[in-house]
């Protein structure tokens, strides 16, 4: 069985739906509020997106070379599963990341702290500790 | 060679310990009127750094809990930024007896060792626990031993005793999760010479202990999978060794 490509209006709405991907992403990198490390990830996908989206046969042809027969969609579930683990993966690297240093600066300050408090008459721990939300 | 004359430290972890920390700080002070005392409160939420200055420890109080590792690292990094060349970890809960101290400081002074750890179990029973608990504690025994490849007891024993070379490792890099089983694993690594000891300890006095009944099996699991990682770590090689 050979199935048609993509009907055309399904097309027209998903390329416009990863277009706005694209511009937000872009939107997001230029006020800075996305690292450019994370940019080309997200840049990438949004791409990938549009391409599938317009090229109205494209996902016949991928299932083909995959030798997916029935549904063509199934390849494209597949591959958005694996690319949102590995991001969630990803995720998990930058939060290791993040709570290591966190550690060696709660560390140093407490260090620090101990040295200011014992250097000089003011206690500069109480003080700090005003600043900081206590709780686990 | 005896401990005088050695700048040594007492590093003693407290999370919530109001009330046990006084006397486990007087006990030390009465064991040994030449040993400092530095206590970390790991994010204590009550007097626990009050009362440890009250008792003259020196006292570094951390931000938020960083978990038993965390705290205990830090007191390694104060006790090697200060320059101290023996060390013992001492819980601060009151289940380590400062009266062992002796018998665990033996091997690091006699140069036997570099680090020696006080087990529950190597000796004539003194302690008592949950049966889970104790499969947990006997099953890792063995699988360290095995890695270790010398017979050791009781993996997570944090009454400790270490020289200043082992202090340097561990004030460097210390793991932060399950910081006793993955410490010998990591002192073996780095061919430091690892000595187990027979103590007694006591029950807490106050307060219940931070590992309950059903969370040693989860906590079994995942020191078993951080074992198992470990094992294929980098290794980094003492500088003397290179």
């Amino acid at each position: 069985m050979i199935a048609a490509g993509t009907p055309l209006k399904v097309s027209l709405a998903a390329t416009a739906a990863s277009l706005i991907l694209v511009l937000v992403v872009f939107e997001l990198i230029r006020s800075r509020r996305l690292r450019e490390r994370y940019a080309l990830l997200w840049l990438l996908t949004g791409i990938v997106l549009v391409v599938l989206s317009a090229w109205r046969g494209g996902l016949n042809t991928i299932a083909g070379w995959f030798g997916v027969k029935g549904y063509p969609p199934a390849v494209l579930f597949a591959v958005g599963l694996l690319f949102v683990i590995l991001v969630l993966l990803h995720y998990s690297t930058v939060i290791s990341r993040l709570s290591d240093q966190n550690v060696v600066l709660a560390q140093r300050l407490a260090l620090l702290e101990t040295r200011i408090s014992e250097a000089g008459s003011a206690s500069p721990a109480e003080s700090f500790d005003a600043l900081i939300p206590r709780g686990r | 060679m005896s401990a005088e004359g050695r700048r040594r430290i007492a590093i003693v972890p407290a999370y919530n310990e109001e009330r046990n920390i006084g006397r486990v700080l007087d006990e030390l002070r009465a064991f040994d009127p030449g040993l400092d005392v530095v206590v970390i409160s790991d994010g204590s939420l009550d007097r626990t750094a009050e009362v440890a200055a009250e008792h003259g420890a020196h006292v570094v109080r951390l931000p938020f809990n960083l978990g038993i590792g965390g705290a205990v690292q830090t007191g390694f990094r104060y006790a090697h930024e200060r320059g101290y060349d023996l060390v013992v970890r001492c819980d601060g809960d009151g289940q380590h007896d400062p009266a062992e101290l002796p018998k665990v400081l033996a091997p690091v002074l006699a140069g036997e060792a570099d680090i020696a750890v006080g087990s529950r179990f190597a000796g004539e029973a003194g302690f008592r626990s949950s049966a889970t608990r104790r499969v947990g504690i006997r099953l890792l025994a063995v699988i360290v031993s095995a890695i270790a490849r010398q017979r050791l007891t009781d993996t997570t024993s944090g009454f400790q005793a270490l020289n200043r070379k082992a202090l340097e490792l561990f004030a460097g890099d210390y793991p932060h999760d399950y910081p006793e089983v993955e410490g010998i694993v990591m002192t073996i690594k780095h061919r430091l010479r690892l000595r187990e000891v027979p103590v007694t300890m006591r029950e807490r006095e106050h307060g219940r202990s931070s590992i309950t009944a059903l969370r040693s099996i989860y906590y079994m699991a995942k020191v078993l999978v951080a074992l198992f990682v470990g094992l294929f770590r980098r290794r980094v090689v003492p500088a003397e060794d290179l």
